[in-house]
């Protein structure tokens, strides 16, 4: 359906492309691969009009396509899902659907919203998708995942012949994953050409056809579905074979408990949940989406209310609603949704990094800060994270890859040299390279002495990292299982995660 | 886990908590002064209300782009100044002045829209330079003497239409409009896409910048109107016209539910907000409060109700960046 041919973009210096040649046959998903920075963004751009390439063409079925603009790419019957949703919380779902180009009725100049059109488009477009919400339900309302099938079926609206999805299970549950996948499917079996971008290795596996796999600009290599190897994938992609992803531990957990969590009720919750945290250790914190293991941590750092329940950091109570308590005490939390929670997105990296031990960089007692002491403490943990910066103290934190933005939040956390590290979905979108900088990272702080505790929603990450590893259940601990000899049963954490009892 | 349930029960209980306190607030005057309530007094109330209702009508249009209108009081004042300076100077028929009144408060949002739009100035920064110009127009017009305007301009808000006061009318009629462009029209639902997401709006194919600029032309008409209102009641240009307003008009917006941060609230919400403020006025008054104490309980009355919002919705942060 979709062929490229020798496509290449240079932006300054940067080589974003050189003679990268696709297809995207009619009928199968074919996925594409790569880190942060290999091209993948440019290449998408270059199909959906938005960048024109220096040199090469692109053939949509027989004739050429060369889209200027962004709307050429819409008219041609390419349609591309962006990672990050464009939908409008405070607008329905029919409204959102069609936010560009609203049915109208009226007489003469006067015209307003035909709101039965409205409905009905909706409603057409929402099934197409499998979906079951009514057409002036609030967005705000939805799941992610519910969310995420809205903005397909905004895709879809306009009949495309090509389909580019980027990253859509960055915000998606277990089972919110296999019903889309479920409709990739069948949309496939419609005849769609559906581009698959993802960083999720098992994802592409179980859907894809064939995967590209781009690295600095170049195809590095193409998988079928019958010889694909995550192993393989992830050499391609880093250019060198990788021993492991997860670091081998030289030191074990000690006794000391640094954290205890006893019995602290979530709002809503039938029973509390309880947790200790060892020196040296790494706790994992599994669950499905919404057991509520974001919250406890949350309530448990002091970001949220904390009704009931006790929080012991060292051996001493840590009043309830307090960050700064909680960061006194030595806690620090590295939260999920870093944009919002986190970066100043407008301020330097420098500065960033600097923000939480700005009270401990202080050099006298009338807080003045050194600009010089700042750059030493923290310059250091940034160049070990390997942030993508030539220069920490004028480079702006928005110009960062996600990836990249990740490794500031966590910098930022290591310098307070924290006892204990929680860390809510630590590398979420966040590419293959960098996430092994993060797993030997946190290896490093936990021989250390560290106690780490890690959220995440991939069983792998968990069960690769961690030296023990809770499930969650409706806001109590159902299941705590220690790493053995030949790791973790899978079976006995799935279990748990649905609520079924079972001890080890 | 049990948090997406509990902000939906809190979002029901949100459309209530100022319908509750402004029960309570009448209930309370009514037991405190037995000419409170009357259907005289609601409709002194209304006529009242109509100057900064209206205002802030066109406001929440401006405030659901995540703008901001500062210029309102001092549109009134320019728009009364040539009004006046028409009826009284240039002998031109009240019709005509009233056109005039209008056209100035819609160039003015004009200037605005230009300012925020095309030369990308902070819409807080933008309008509050365009408050001051505006002022300055109108006292530089009116050579800052007073000016009286003749009964005839007085009888557009004495004027009454099935026993009820033209202004009453005329509020009404700026609030339907209002509802309906915010509700009905793609216009005014996009509105709340540009302020929700500007970026968002874009990639649909909103046009974005025309939008805004209309928003704040019709801030601007809805200010001529309310300069038009006050002026009939008033009868007089004085220097201090209108002066202050512009505080009301948010005061009584952020009252009725829109957001400071745009892509929230809706029209009759704000106009209902003004209509809290001037019954607490009035029942001060009725029941012979000292004046000095006016200002204090209007105060309050909004602190409190913008303070139980903020609190059933979670930190600002939160409402900034939606449910």
């Amino acid at each position: 359906m979709l062929h490229l041919h020798d496509i290449s973009k240079r932006f300054g210096r940067t080589q974003a492309l050189s003679g990268v040649s696709l297809e995207f046959p009619a009928g199968a998903v074919t996925g594409l691969i790569g880190e942060n920075g290999a091209g993948k963004s440019t290449l998408m751009n270059v199909i959906a009009g938005v960048i024109q390439p220096d040199s090469g063409h692109m053939q949509l079925g027989d004739a050429p396509y060369t889209p200027h603009h962004a709307s050429d790419a819409h008219h041609s019957g390419v349609a591309l899902v962006h990672q990050e949703l464009n939908l409008v919380p405070s607008l329905s779902v029919a409204e959102n659907l069609a936010l560009g180009a609203f049915p109208q009725r009226g007489l003469g100049p006067l015209r307003w919203v035909d709101r039965r059109t409205l409905a009905e488009q909706s409603d057409e477009a929402v099934r197409r998708v499998g979906l079951d919400v009514r057409h002036d339900t609030p967005v705000g309302r939805l799941s992610p995942g519910e969310r995420q099938l809205v903005e397909i079926a905004g895709a879809l609206r306009r009949r495309p012949k090509v389909l580019l999805l980027d990253e859509p299970t960055t915000s998606l549950t277990g089972p919110e994953c296999q019903r889309l996948f479920g409709l990739i499917e069948r949309l496939c079996g419609e005849g769609l050409a559906i581009v698959y971008i993802s960083h999720n290795l098992g994802d592409v596996a179980q859907l894809c056809g064939r995967t590209y796999v781009l690295r600095n600009g170049t195809l590095a290599g193409r998988m079928e579905r019958q010889g694909f190897s995550e192993r393989q994938a992830i050499t391609l992609m880093i250019g060198q074979p990788l021993e492991e992803v997860f670091p081998e531990r030289s030191g074990r957990p000690a006794e000391e408990v640094v954290l205890e969590v006893d019995g602290l009720r979530l709002p809503g919750a039938e029973s509390g949940a309880s947790l200790r945290l060892h020196r040296g250790e790494v706790l994992g914190l599994a669950g499905l989406m919404g057991s509520g293991r974001t919250e406890l941590v949350r309530a448990l750092f002091g970001l949220d209310p904390r009704p009931e329940g006790r929080v012991l950091v060292h051996g001493k109570p840590l009043p309830p609603g307090s960050p700064r308590a909680a960061i006194d005490a030595g806690l620090a939390l590295v939260t999920e949704d870093r944009r919002r929670d986190g970066l100043l997105l407008d301020g330097a990296i420098r500065d960033n990094v600097a923000l939480a031990s700005l009270p401990r960089l202080a050099s006298s007692p009338a807080g003045w800060v050194s600009p010089r002491r700042v750059a030493d403490a923290c310059d250091p943990v940034a160049t070990r994270f390997r942030v993508d910066s030539t220069d920490f103290g004028r480079q702006m934190v928005s110009s960062l890859s996600g990836g990249n933005q990740q490794k500031v939040i966590l910098s930022r956390w290591l310098v307070t040299e924290p006892d204990v590290l929680l860390l809510d979905e630590p590398t979420r979108g966040v590419d293959v390279g960098a996430k092994c900088e993060i797993y030997a990272e946190i290896q490093r702080l936990v021989d250390a002495g560290t106690a780490v505790l890690v959220i995440s929603s991939e069983m792998e990450e968990l069960k690769g990292l961690c030296d023990r590893i809770a499930v969650m259940h409706r806001g109590a601990v159902s299941g705590e299982f220690r790493r053995g000899p030949a790791g973790y049963d899978d079976q006995q954490l799935l279990a748990a995660a649905f609520g079924r009892r079972n001890e080890q | 886990m049990t948090r997406r349930r509990a902000v939906t029960f809190r979002q029901r209980l949100a459309a209530w908590t100022l319908g509750l306190l402004y029960l309570a607030i009448v209930v309370a005057f009514s037991i405190a002064s037995p000419r409170f309530f009357t259907l005289t007094n609601a409709l002194n109330v209304l006529t009242q209300a109509s100057v900064v209702g209206a205002a802030a009508a066109g406001l929440t249009l401006v405030m659901l782009t995540a703008g901001m209108d500062l210029s309102i009081g001092s549109t009134m004042l320019l728009a009364s100044a040539v009004g006046g300076a028409l009826v009284v100077w240039a002998d031109a028929p009240v019709a005509v002045a009233l056109g005039a009144m209008l056209a100035v408060g819609v160039l003015v949002g004009l200037v605005n829209g230009l300012l925020v739009v095309r030369a990308k100035v902070s819409p807080i920064i933008a309008t509050i330079g365009v408050l001051f110009v505006a002022r300055g127009c109108g006292l530089w017009i009116t050579q800052t003497r007073a000016l009286n305007l003749p009964d005839e301009f007085r009888q557009l808000a004495t004027a009454r239409l099935a026993g009820v006061a033209t202004p009453v009318w005329t509020l009404a009629a700026v609030t339907l409009a209002g509802w309906l462009i915010t509700s009905r029209t793609a216009f005014g639902r996009q509105l709340y896409a540009i302020g929700a997401d500007e970026r968002v709006a874009e990639r649909a194919g909103v046009a974005v910048g025309r939008h805004v600029m209309a928003a704040y032309a019709l801030s601007g008409l809805t200010a001529g109107v309310a300069g038009v209102l006050l002026l009939a009641q008033l009868a007089t240009v004085s220097p201090g016209l209108g002066r202050g307003l512009e505080l009301e008009a948010i005061a009584a917006a952020v009252l009725g539910g829109v957001s400071l941060f745009g892509g929230r609230g809706a029209v009759p919400g704000a106009v209902f907000g003004a209509l809290v403020i001037q019954t607490v006025r009035n029942g001060l008054n009725l029941v012979d409060a000292n004046p000095f104490i006016y200002p204090l309980v209007t105060g309050g009355v909004i602190l409190l109700a913008v303070a139980l919002d903020s609190l059933r919705r979670g930190s600002p942060a939160r409402d900034a960046a939606g449910p």
